[in-house]
């Protein structure tokens, strides 16, 4: 843990973070907009690699969580007049009440099937939205009156030092004696528990974290957009966004989730040009990826560095 | 404390049972284990010892019975409860995490079971340190495993299971793939765990293996005990010498000119192949007549899975490979298969998840109804077994019984030649006794042409009409199964 004040990856990561900081003293709002929007997103893929590369759980239905945490701040505050800062906070609590109340049973069940249980969560929501239009907007989506501030460098510093704070916990997490359980239960979970460890308290703990990150980062991002929406926040669409963005990136890497998502969101704005066909070249690129670069961007640099 | 002096066991498993549906792996099981003891359990594969093992460290729950631990009755907890009370389990085949070191990896097993605990305890590096010098891991402590040899990894499995100073140890077959140095290395840290009044309970397939290890042995059969005794007196024990010990090699060769083809039914030509830059085969040339029973025996790594492979169409070669007068070069290995040249590959390849029916239907698929029916009778005459077994998912065969249904799926195409590869690796010797009278009644009753590939001598020359040496890439002698102990069986036997 200690080496890791010295390691190569912190000096890059930092000499990024200090970068990032600077970019609104010199690009326009519209490149302001667009990176605060990918940097939610880094959270999301990032909550997600923990489930995902370290507890070795495949969660399909990531917009769940992060649909449970946007809406629930987004009624609270539309619906009951909430202010701002309370309704991400309950947003967040919310996703994590959810996420256990998934949790819980979906664990005892092994492989693809929880993979199914997390998909079909998804399913649910969307179809809870929907119907109970007159509460959470429908189809339409929520209007949501206020915001956190309308400045976009305000709003950039925001998601960045959410993305950064949020990086930091997540990282030190999964390097911490947690982590290595986690990654222990996920690879072998027989031995796991051969060698005295609960891997399904582990494992529900990890999903709890992921919860509590994919909520918040939704309920802020609903104060950031002003609205709330299926296609936004929940759709099946936006969570296979989320898992592209952690698998280019790189599994089991954390902080490569995060470039993987701003990768996704930039490179889908570059070619909007292209009309119809940027998400095709975006999808092709990404697929080319798992198929031969299956460790992702971060991965395969540090496997490299693991063989040596 | 030492633990020699207490009159109480530390481990006693009463009437230990384990079902899988209507599977009884393990049957009314009982021993004990004492503290300063090395206790093997010893059985022929599909015995049900690896079960019993998982049973009492809890991976597996039993269906009833009792695993008595310092008095208390742990049966039916969790593996993580059981593993906290002071046991500890040495896997067989390790994933160690490989981005972290080796350290590291011996630091997990130390942890304890809690999510408040984010930064590792300075006395638990220390003890990780002092753990991994203990099993000779002090030079490459900060190594990550994909860079050590097998050997080491072997080392890290101990000392993951001996981090948290267990009483009780259990070890799943210590000597699988250890060179004859490495056993006695590893014999030794095996003993001084006894010496450090652990009980240690060791699980491996025959007595001869681990006989200077263990102070005392139960061996199962078919999920029950034989007998337990010290080594020497379950060696001489009746029945466990009818299941473990084959007769004497008997041979009947029929002389090659008794073969009526002249020129041969298959045809392998000056053939080479190459993985890169390795040189798998060098000019192989070998010839099988039209009914023959030709063996190519071979230790592991000479190349007999790649000259199968080549003849079945996987693998590019140069040289000629003819059957009946054409060359099979250009062939798809699907085309070579449904014609009538059939590989049991060494992996056997089962779909695991259908029964042993479906495996066999899909194995005689391209014949008529009454056609596979037919085949299928004969076949269950060949194999009872497997009649019993029909609804049973494949992978819940055990070992012999899988190597069965993989050998009766290719006589469910009914074909020409026949290619058994390694048929009895892992197996114990009564399903081997069992194998051999099958393949006997194949050569007395059918047609069928026989390549069989086999490292284990004794199962390979009863059949064979003929013999050839693989070493190294090269065929290094050719010959009656008759001359075989005399000019070519010293490397074997």
């Amino acid at each position: 843990m200690s080496t890791f004040f010295t390691s190569r990856l912190f000096f890059i990561s930092l000499a990024l973070v200090v970068i990032a900081a600077t970019l609104p003293l010199y690009v326009s709002g519209y490149v302001l907009g667009l990176l605060t929007v990918a940097f939610y997103f880094g959270v999301f893929a990032m909550a997600w690699d923990l489930l995902f590369g370290f507890a070795g759980e495949v969660n399909f239905g990531p917009t769940f969580l992060i649909g449970v945490g946007a809406y629930t701040a987004g009624i609270l505050n539309a619906q009951f007049g909430w202010s701002v800062y309370p309704c991400i906070v309950l947003g967040a609590l919310a996703s994590v009440i959810a996420g256990l109340v998934l949790a819980l049973p979906a664990l005892r069940v092994r492989g693809p099937y929880f993979g199914l249980t997390t998909l079909v969560a998804v399913l649910m929501l969307q179809n809870f939205i929907v119907v109970f239009a007159d509460l959470t907007g429908g189809e339409i989506g929520l209007t949501i009156p206020d915001v956190i501030t309308i400045d976009a460098g305000a709003n950039y510093w925001i998601a960045l030092g959410f993305m950064t704070i949020s990086a930091a916990i997540l990282y030190g997490l999964s390097q911490s004696p947690i982590g290595l359980v986690l990654q222990a239960s996920g690879q072998d979970p027989v031995q796991a528990g051969a060698l005295g460890f609960n891997i399904v308290k582990h494992k529900l703990a990890a999903f709890i974290v992921s919860a509590f990150f994919s909520g918040l980062s939704g309920a802020l991002l609903v104060f950031y957009f002003g609205t709330a929406s299926v296609g936004t926040v929940v759709d099946v669409a936006v969570g296979v966004n989320v898992i592209v963005s952690a698998v280019l990136g790189g599994r089991r890497t954390v902080l490569g989730a995060a470039l993987g998502a701003i990768f996704l969101i930039v490179a889908g704005e570059f070619l909007r040009p292209t009309g119809e066909l940027a998400t095709f070249i975006v999808s092709a690129v990404a697929l080319l990826v798992v198929l031969f670069f299956p460790g992702g961007f971060l991965g395969a640099a540090l496997s490299r560095e693991a063989r040596s | 404390m030492d633990m020699r002096l207490s009159n109480r066991a530390v481990l006693e498993v009463r009437g230990l049972t384990k079902r899988f549906g209507g599977l009884t792996a393990v049957k009314n099981l009982g021993f004990d284990v004492n503290g300063g003891e090395i206790f093997g359990l010893i059985g022929p594969n599909g015995s049900g010892k690896s079960t019993a093992m998982k049973s009492v460290m809890g991976i597996e729950r039993p269906t009833s019975g009792e695993v008595i631990f310092e008095g208390e009755n742990v049966a039916g907890l969790p593996a993580h409860k059981i593993a906290r009370k002071g046991f500890g389990m040495v896997f067989q085949h390790s994933r160690p995490l490989n981005r972290q070191t080796v350290l590291e990896n011996i630091l997990v097993a130390l942890l304890p079971d809690s999510l408040f605990m984010l930064f590792p305890d300075k006395a638990l590096v220390e003890r990780a340190k002092w753990i991994a010098e203990r099993v000779g891991l002090g030079n490459v402590m900060n190594r990550r495993p994909p860079t050590l040899p097998f050997a080491d990894l072997r080392r890290l499995e101990l000392a993951k299971a001996i981090a948290r100073d267990p009483k009780v140890v259990l070890v799943d077959e210590p000597f699988a793939g250890l060179t004859r140095a490495e056993v006695d290395i590893f014999s030794d840290l095996i003993r001084s765990f006894r010496d450090e009044g652990r009980a240690v309970m060791l699980v491996d397939h025959n007595v001869k293996s681990v006989a200077a290890l263990v102070d005392r042995v139960l061996a199962m059969y078919l999920g029950e005990e034989i007998v337990t005794g010290r080594a020497d007196e379950v060696m001489k024990n009746e029945t466990v010498r009818r299941v473990y010990l084959g007769g004497a090699i008997e041979t009947h060769a029929r002389p090659e000119t008794s073969f009526k083809d002249k020129v041969p039914l298959l045809q392998v030509e000056n053939v080479s192949v190459f993985y890169g830059k390795a040189q798998a085969l060098e000019n192989v040339s070998i010839h099988v007549h039209e009914g023959e029973f030709v063996s190519i025996v071979g230790l592991n790594g000479a190349g007999k899975t790649t000259l199968f492979n080549t003849i079945s169409g996987f693998l590019p070669y140069s040289g000629e490979i003819v059957r009946g007068g054409d060359r099979l070069r250009g062939t798809s290995p699907a085309k070579i298969a449904r014609s009538g040249l059939v590989q049991c590959p060494e992996s056997r390849e089962l779909f695991g998840e259908m029964s042993v029916r479906e495996n066999l239907d899909l194995g005689g698929q391209h014949l008529s109804d009454d056609k596979r029916a037919a085949q299928l009778a004969w076949l269950f005459e060949l194999f009872p077994i497997l009649k019993e077994r029909q609804g049973q998912m494949a992978q819940t065969l055990s070992g012999g019984e899988q190597q069965m249904l993989a050998i009766g799926r290719a006589l469910m195409m009914q074909p020409q030649i026949l290619i058994l590869d390694e048929p009895t690796l892992g197996l114990a010797p009564v399903i081997l006794e069992q194998l051999s009278k099958a393949l006997t009644k194949l050569r007395q009753t059918t047609s069928i042409t026989v390549l069989l590939g086999e490292q284990n001598v004794t199962f390979a020359l009863p059949h064979a009409d003929r013999v050839y040496v693989l070493e190294h890439a090269r065929i290094v002698w050719e010959g009656d199964p008759g001359r075989f102990a005399a000019e070519a069986g010293a490397d074997f036997l």
